[in-house]
């Protein structure tokens, strides 16, 4: 028989804090006391999204909300409003006063679809303030792992709860810690952990916002690692130009280190552990993980062959342990909610080995062609469609969808009919893109493929360190063909060319800068051939993007020569008097468009180039 | 207070709960201002700076206004979280140092949400 009522008990991380479960068991009591368990029913749920008021007990189907109830007012309300159906009053939500109702975050697709873990204290505790951090059960996770936990457990627990590393590879966290933690006892040689905060990619800016809202987490998550390894130092390599992050680490860790969370003997155990913030040395390539290394030793940050891998012999050849930023972050609420709980959350199954599929949630910047963009934290396993439209908001000005960018800048390209695709590691491999470190760029029907492709390829060949050939090389070599096509001189083998390119380097290049960087390319002729063929074969930029191969005409119907667009030309290219339909010089444009803007008639049109093929 | 055993851990978390939340204390609300870096860019310091110094000039001193990180939304920075004791926290986005004043004006002291600015109410979801 169903219930006829249902009395949902909130049992999130802030209420059980409250004593929400107090709360529950008390109800259940009395219910059962008052004969009703029959028709009544108590769930524990998830959180409610309104911690500051907790623990809330919301009664169904009633719609009735009450806050703040403590373990008395159960009774009261098991006496009053289960048994009599009179709500308790002095319990009820009361909305500020006053005012034309405004929507509950929960109800704002942007908020609704987010579920915060890394992010749970954004926007909610001062991150120059350690005792904020402490408040919601900061450091608390590092008093179980020092005083309840061996080594062994902590590895277990992060091995059983799927963590993959956020940095970009997807490389399961326990899986590496163990081998460092193993490196180092059978070379008997001091491990070294360390945070990768570089963030090179253009556009991203998750670990920067980690770290400017809650710098404590990463904290903690390395001191817990470091005690799983055994590493006595640790290192935050952090990007140069994110001035309010690193001031905002170092007040962090000089707190940390007042209260003894650093330094020796911490919490009174025989752990000793300090870390140290480097500044990195300003180059895309320096985040990876050989190249950070040589950095971080003082020498110039190259990648070096990966056959001996680093969590054995890395920094000053000892065994390290890199992780990302966001990675760490997740550690200290693993430990205290348990593998169980993380892998809750997630597609795939890791139970039997870490590679089976993505647990926890990831962080996202969502940037480029969308309504809301921003810094969003979302399950992974999510379908894609629902990051570009639902917490994106879709595409603004009218326009539509094209593509979205995945991964950073040898990320790919995925098309609209990848969008029900779920976001995790593997789904986005196998599609041609990446997870990588958790850019996202929208595109809108303005955007020209060819042209992104471009973007990126140029931008890695600046990248590119230059000590292996197939990555020098092939970058050169696919930017120019790229240059050609855009600029309409394209050959018909040039996307052959591309192509075979892009394996070459898949195969056989020195680190994975090289081995990713023909993504842009090989996903947008996977998914977007049309163009190429167009650039190619008929001098045709379909999106109207690249210059050479269009051209600005004044649509003669329109024009009454009212001469705003002479006055926005700054290069004396539209002639025409007063009155009189004007007319563009095609050897003066420089196809900049400011003539479209200026003019009030949408009367300056884009079209294809005349003389094109 | 160096060198924290577990037990002051503990307190130093019931201590900073209450003030973290409003549940006690004298504050009768709490202003947090985003300040990410692009809260920052978007003129989160020029709104911090008018706040405090209204603030000043109208002597209040049980309104706490406290900074925290980029709350999300980043294409409608600033943004700030203003909370009255008992009731939602009710985040405001677009914010500029005379908005601020009226926020601080309607809502922080004769409790009326202004709507204008007003994005949503209540909490985001952690798992
Ligand atoms: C060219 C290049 C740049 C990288 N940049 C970063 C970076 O900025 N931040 C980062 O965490 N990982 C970066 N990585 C990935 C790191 O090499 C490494 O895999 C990661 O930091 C390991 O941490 P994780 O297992 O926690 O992800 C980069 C990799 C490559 C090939
Ligand atoms: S934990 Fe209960 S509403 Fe958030």
């Amino acid at each position: 028989m169903p219930y006829r009522t249902n009395v949902l008990v909130c049992a999130g991380t802030g209420c059980v804090s409250g004593n929400s479960f107090g709360v529950a068991q008390t109800l259940e009591n009395e219910i059962r006391k008052l004969g009703l368990d029959q028709e009544v029913q108590v769930i524990r749920t998830g959180c409610q999204g309104f911690c500051a008021e907790g623990p809330i007990v919301i009664v169904q189907p009633d719609g009735i909300f009450y806050c703040g109830v403590q373990q008395k007012d159960a009774v009261y309300i098991a006496q009053e409003h289960l048994l009599k159906g009179r709500p308790v009053r002095k319990l009820l939500y009361s909305p500020p006063a006053e005012k034309k109702p405004i929507p509950a975050l929960k109800d704002i697709p942007f908020f609704a679809k987010q579920r915060l873990v890394v992010l749970r204290n954004r926007g909610a505790i001062d991150p120059e303030r350690i005792d904020d951090y402490i408040a919601v059960d900061g450091y608390a996770a590092l008093v179980k792992a020092l005083t309840e936990m061996t080594p062994e457990q902590i590895l277990g627990e992060i091995k059983k709860s799927g963590l993959r590393g956020r940095g970009g590879g997807g490389f399961p966290t326990g899986i590496k810690w163990e081998t460092c933690r193993k490196a180092a006892v059978s070379r008997a040689v001091d491990p070294v952990v360390v945070c990768n905060a570089d963030e090179g990619d253009p556009g991203a800016f998750m670990d920067r916002s980690i770290i400017e809202s809650d710098p404590h987490s990463v904290v903690e998550g390395m001191i817990i690692g470091a005690r799983a390894i055994g590493a006595k130092e640790g290192f935050v390599y952090i990007r140069h130009e994110y001035p309010i992050a690193r001031e905002r680490l170092k007040k962090a860790l000089d707190q940390a280190r007042e209260y003894g969370l650093l330094g020796e003997n911490i919490f009174g155990t025989m752990m000793n552990f300090d870390i140290e913030i480097v500044q990195g040395a300003g180059a895309f390539v320096c985040g990876e993980s050989t190249a950070l290394m040589a950095s971080l030793e003082g020498k110039v940050g190259e990648p070096r062959a990966k056959y001996i891998h680093t969590v054995e012999y890395g920094y000053k050849n000892r065994p390290t342990n890199l992780n990302n930023v966001e990675t760490w972050a997740n550690v200290p609420l693993i430990i205290n909610r348990g593998a169980e709980w993380f892998t809750s959350m997630g597609s795939g199954d890791v139970s039997e080995n870490p590679w089976g599929g993505s647990s926890g949630t990831k962080v996202f910047s969502l940037v480029g062609k969308v309504k809301n963009t921003g810094l969003i934290e979302v399950p992974m396993g999510i379908p894609l469609r629902e990051i570009v439209f639902d917490i994106g908001g879709g595409i603004p000005e009218g326009r539509s969808f094209k593509a979205v960018q995945t991964g950073g800048p040898s990320g790919g390209c995925l098309p609209e009919s990848a969008l029900d695709m779920p976001v995790d590691f593997d789904s986005l491999t196998e599609a041609g893109s990446m997870m990588g470190s958790g850019g996202m760029i929208v595109m809108d029907d303005q955007t020209c493929m060819v042209d992104v492709a471009r973007y990126f390829i140029a931008f890695l060949t600046e990248e590119s360190c230059g000590k292996c050939v197939p990555c020098r090389e092939g970058l050169r070599s696919s930017l120019d063909a790229l240059n050609r096509i855009t600029q309409g001189t394209g050959k018909p083998d040039d996307i052959g060319l591309l192509r075979e390119i892009g394996e070459v380097m898949q195969d056989c290049c020195l680190c994975a800068l090289g081995t990713s960087a023909a993504n842009p390319v090989l996903s947008t002729i996977q998914y977007f051939k049309d163009e190429y063929e167009a650039h190619i074969n008929k001098g045709v930029c379909p999106a109207g993007v690249c210059t050479a191969l269009i051209e600005y005409q004044i649509d003669p119907e329109k024009c009454d020569g009212c001469h705003a667009c002479v006055h926005g030309c700054s290069t004396n290219a539209i002639i025409g008097n007063v009155k009189q339909v004007h007319f563009i010089d095609k050897e003066k444009c420089i196809k900049c468009g400011a003539c479209v803007e200026a003019c009030k008639r949408n009367g300056i049109l884009k079209v294809p180039r005349s003389h094109a093929a | 207070m160096p060198r924290l055993s577990i037990e002051d851990l503990k307190k130093i978390r019931e201590e900073s709960k209450a003030t973290l939340t409003l549940r006690s204390g004298q504050a009768r609300a709490k202003i947090t201002v985003h300040m990410g870096t692009c809260g920052i860019s978007a003129g989160a310091r020029d709104v911090m700076g008018a706040l405090l110094k209204e603030i000043e000039k109208l002597g209040l001193t049980d309104v706490i206004v406290t900074t925290s990180g980029c709350a999300g939304l980043c294409s409608r920075e600033p943004m700030a979280t203003v909370e009255l004791r008992g009731e939602a926290p009710v985040k405001y986005v677009d914010l500029k140092p005379e908005r601020i004043l009226r926020v601080l004006r309607e809502h922080v002291l004769e409790g009326k949400v202004v709507v204008d600015f007003a994005l949503a109410s209540g909490c985001e979801t952690t798992a």
